[in-house]
């Protein structure tokens, strides 16, 4: 307890609760979730669409097109940007619905990196999700046109190892679209005055 | 991240002020025009005492909270707490004041959506520092004197409004805060309701001694408070004090003008 005003504890905010109020938060607006999922399933599922492709094509003994292969991966690319504003544009409005408990934690005493933090956990959680079922989404898709084109010899083409690899690629490149699109809604959550608390309409 | 001392401002009678506002003007942009929502309010609420203001909608309740509860920002004059001037805290000192010094109270309750209600008291203790274990032994005591011994585990939107309310009020409790800061807690309650939330907080000022300031319309607040300040269009109008009085309060000074 504060005697004279003069020392200042350090408040805190440990992972573990951090994690544990984040991961509620994505279970319980669960909506909200999914539309800011979307994003990097989408993204995600095209990338491992594309990937596959090749592979099964590389496979196969049909000879690639390098021309091709520049022309994917600006589209994968493009794909990628063109999620990330998505995922910034669902997060932003996730922002503006919970100004009053933003503002409320502030009055509870959070830091500015508290809220930080939180938006970054949730949106980490989002992203490996959302990476897994793009990853699976995208697989699925080749697979299932290769089937119905070339037939059963298709499974002689898949390399369940790179398969793989595609997975681990996924969850770190959608985890990370998914943290540096809450960038920006990150901050304008941890501006957002502790008086939001009182706010009756936005 | 120290602070310089101040002057220690208790007067010569030994009442000792907890929060003081000198000359506080508030005033808020609206597009090009200026909103005056606090014009000059000088006021010294005295440590331990319940204190109601009241006022009608728009006269500048919310804004006196606001500034009390270093929440915004005076645009001229100065709040103290304990002596000290909000003015000069930086914001971790302010978050600190935040999470130790004062709960708050709200008229729409405020609970953490996502958290249960012991999380929910537990949080204020657990950025205090306090260990899970600790917090949660100190979350269940402050919910069953809350009166809602039962209901630790229910999310906000499993509970009542004046259940909520009682969850919220052991949030504001959490940390001992030597000021509670409610904005129309009853506001949003039936009149039992209301009345049982009202009796709850007379309680806690009496027993533990905690400071109640409360902006309310609700004239069940009467006759609990040991203070009643009206205020109208952002100026103090008049201040009553109950007949009998139990705390020793100071003089007010008048608004200018
Ligand atoms: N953020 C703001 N921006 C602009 N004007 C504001 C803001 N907050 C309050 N005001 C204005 O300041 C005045 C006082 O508002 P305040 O909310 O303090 O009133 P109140 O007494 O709490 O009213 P109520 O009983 O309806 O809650 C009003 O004219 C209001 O429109
Ligand atoms: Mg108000």
């Amino acid at each position: 307890m504060r005697k004279d005003g003069r020392q200042v504890e350090r408040l805190q905010l440990p992972f573990r609760v951090a994690f544990h109020i984040s991961m509620q938060s994505v279970r319980i607006r669960f909506w909200r979730s999914v539309i800011t999922a979307a994003g990097t399933v989408l993204g995600i599922a095209f990338l491992v669409s594309v990937l596959t492709a090749m592979m099964i094509q590389r496979n196969s003994g049909a000879i690639t097109d390098p021309s091709e292969r520049y022309r994917m991966t600006w589209l994968v690319i493009m794909s990628l940007l063109v999620c990330l504003v998505g995922i910034t544009n669902a997060m932003l409005m996730s922002v503006t619905e919970r100004y009053k408990e933003i503002g409320t934690m502030k009055c509870l005493g959070a830091y500015d990196i508290f809220i930080v933090e939180l938006f970054f956990i949730e949106s980490a959680l989002v992203g490996l999700i959302a990476s897994v079922i793009g990853w699976f989404l995208g697989v699925f898709a080749v697979v299932l046109i290769k089937l119905f084109s070339d037939g059963f010899k298709v499974f002689g083409w898949i390399s369940l190892g790179e398969i793989f690899l595609y997975l681990i690629l996924s969850i770190v490149i959608g985890t990370l679209l998914s943290v540096i699109a809450t960038i920006i809604p990150a901050q304008v959550a941890a501006r957002m005055p502790a008086a939001a608390a009182l706010r009756v309409e936005v | 991240m120290a602070v310089q001392p101040q002057t220690n401002q208790t007067s010569a009678t030994g009442t000792e002020y907890i929060v003081r506002c000198k000359d506080v003007v508030k005033e808020y942009m609206m597009g090009t025009q200026v909103v005056r929502a606090l014009n000059g309010v000088t006021l010294d609420i005295v440590r331990g005492e319940y204190l109601s203001i009241m006022g009608p909608s728009g006269s500048g309740k919310s804004t006196l909270f606001n500034m009390i509860g270093g929440l915004d920002k005076p645009t001229s004059g100065s709040v103290f707490i304990n002596d000290v001037d909000m003015a000069q805290l930086d914001a971790q000192e302010l978050a600190f004041l935040r999470c130790r010094t004062i709960g708050y109270i709200f008229q729409t309750f405020n609970l953490i959506p996502v958290m249960t209600a012991l999380e929910n008291v537990m949080l204020p203790m657990i950025f205090g520092g306090l260990s899970t274990d600790e917090a949660i032994d100190r979350g269940i005591e402050l919910l069953k004197l809350v009166g809602l011994g039962e209901r630790l585990h229910h999310k906000p939107n499993e509970l009542s409004g004046g259940q909520q309310q009682r969850v919220a009020i052991a949030r504001a409790l959490a940390n001992n805060p030597q000021i509670i800061l409610a904005d129309e807690p009853t506001g949003n309650l039936d009149l039992r309701t209301g009345k049982e939330i009202i009796e709850l907080l007379r309680q806690l000022n009496k027993e533990q001694g905690v400071t109640i300031i409360s902006a309310t319309h609700d004239l069940k607040m009467v006759d609990v408070s040991d203070r009643i300040v009206w205020i109208r269009d952002g100026r103090i109008d008049r201040v009553e004090e109950r007949a009998a009085v139990e705390v020793r309060v100071g003089d007010v000074e008048g608004t200018p003008g």
